[in-house]
């Protein structure tokens, strides 16, 4: 296979990963690192390095679409950063101490994770309950426009919020993904904030987060320029195309079909990392 | 808590920002392209080797190197410059969002938001090379 083919195939992978994430509001990161290892027989390192990008192409790439439909927390999600970038940084710290099997391990135990969180609806709106006495503080409660006006809501367990980013912040810089699979458990599941604000906000971070963890991939090598370069390209279309063709009321089944093809992606990653193929 | 007029203008700045933010992606995928056909044009016919883990060369590794062969024309540079740009579109968001707290005169999220762009900051130029 010559590098010409190779960078076509590798960008028309990605331009389906990036269609298929967006289509679905998934987002398809976490799908590169094991295409790219498992089929393309990328070194896991430059994987990580590929996915990185293509996290921060999605998060900034979307960032308009996402701000008209729904409505970013910018304190909280700025609280929420010092959480996930310090973790990202000692994300960054773990990654060169540990084993590409122990990675690979890791890696599918996340994706089955995100399988798990996928295959289910986005939760209704909880009605909020009495706000922790530290989002008072940190002015994390607020309001979001919704069919009946100004709708408020308060943010509950700040604490347990913060040290869940700060994990997926590790995990971010650990696996070179998103990791938005553990933002949307802190927002919606701990932090009890409406769907709405949290999809937002969520997307917001994951660029952030990324963009801690890329400054030092870059200065560990694992940005490889021709390997990242179809990636980013791939995924950066597929997104922009996806949301174009977003047509959220139909998109139940292939978000099921999409949660069992990260789910045996999972198990293969594990596989093959546990044999030694990663 | 905020009031719901406070909310809608700071809607108003983030609608700004999403442009930029856009923009800056925009023109990253442009100097991107660009590196791509050069080194395609170069290096097409040859066999890709990404199977073990060395490490990119020394040049590309650092802001300053991927700049100066950037400005040569050296096509992977060129790449590694557009994808620099694009991990600088977060951080210009978090610094912009530093701007709008100012404007409001939030004197704690100022600071917040400066304690994310220092992290930033130390991932991107601080940090010691493993």
């Amino acid at each position: 296979m010559s590098i010409l083919l190779f960078t076509i195939l590798v960008w028309l992978v990605s331009v389906a990963v990036g269609f298929l994430g967006a289509l679905t509001g998934l987002g398809g990161g976490t799908l590169i690192v094991p295409l790219l290892t498992l089929v393309f027989g990328v070194n896991i390192h430059y994987a990580m390095g590929a996915s990185l990008i293509s996290v921060i192409a999605t998060s900034s790439g979307a960032a308009a679409a996402f701000l008209r439909e729904g409505f970013t927390n910018l304190r909280l999600a700025m609280f929420l950063q010092v959480a996930t970038t310090v973790g990202a940084i000692v994300g960054v710290l773990l990654v060169t101490h540990v084993s590409t099997t122990f990675i690979g391990v890791v890696f599918g135990v996340m994706l089955l994770y995100s399988a798990y969180v996928s295959g289910r609806l986005p939760p209704e709106d909880i009605a909020t309950g009495p706000a922790d006495k530290h989002s008072e503080t940190f002015k994390l409660n607020g309001v979001y426009p919704a069919a009946q006006g100004h709708q408020p809501y308060k943010v509950q367990h700040v604490a347990g919020g913060f040290g869940v980013m700060f994990t997926a912040g590790v995990v971010s810089s650990l696996l070179g993904i998103g990791s938005g699979a553990l933002k949307v458990l802190g927002m919606d599941r701990i932090m009890r904030i409406p769907f709405k604000v949290s999809t937002t906000t969520s997307n917001f971070m994951i660029g952030v987060t990324a963009a801690a963890g890329a400054g030092s991939y870059l200065k560990l090598g694992y940005i490889q320029p021709t390997v990242t370069m179809p990636v980013m390209l791939g995924v950066l279309l597929g997104s922009m195309l996806g949301a174009r063709v977003l047509v959220r009321a139909e998109t139940r089944i292939l978000r099921i079909v999409f949660a069992v093809l990260i789910g045996i992606t999972g198990i293969e990653m594990i596989y093959k990392a546990v044999t030694g193929g990663v | 808590m905020q009031t719901g007029a406070a909310n809608l203008s700071n809607h108003r700045q983030e609608h700004i920002v999403g442009m930029l933010l856009r923009a800056g992606v925009i023109i990253a995928a442009i100097i991107v392209l660009a590196g791509a056909v050069l080194y395609l044009m170069q290096h097409g016919s040859e066999r890709p080797n990404y199977r073990e883990f060395h490490g990119v060369p020394h040049n590309l590794q650092t802001v300053s190197g991927v700049v100066k062969d950037a400005f040569a024309l050296r096509s992977e540079a060129v790449i590694q410059l557009g994808l620099l740009l694009l991990i600088l579109t977060p951080v210009a968001r978090v610094a912009l969002s530093a701007v709008s707290f100012t404007l409001q005169g939030d004197r704690m999220y100022v600071i917040i938001t400066l304690i994310v762009l220092g992290v930033l900051l130390f991932s991107l130029f601080g940090m010691k090379q493993a």
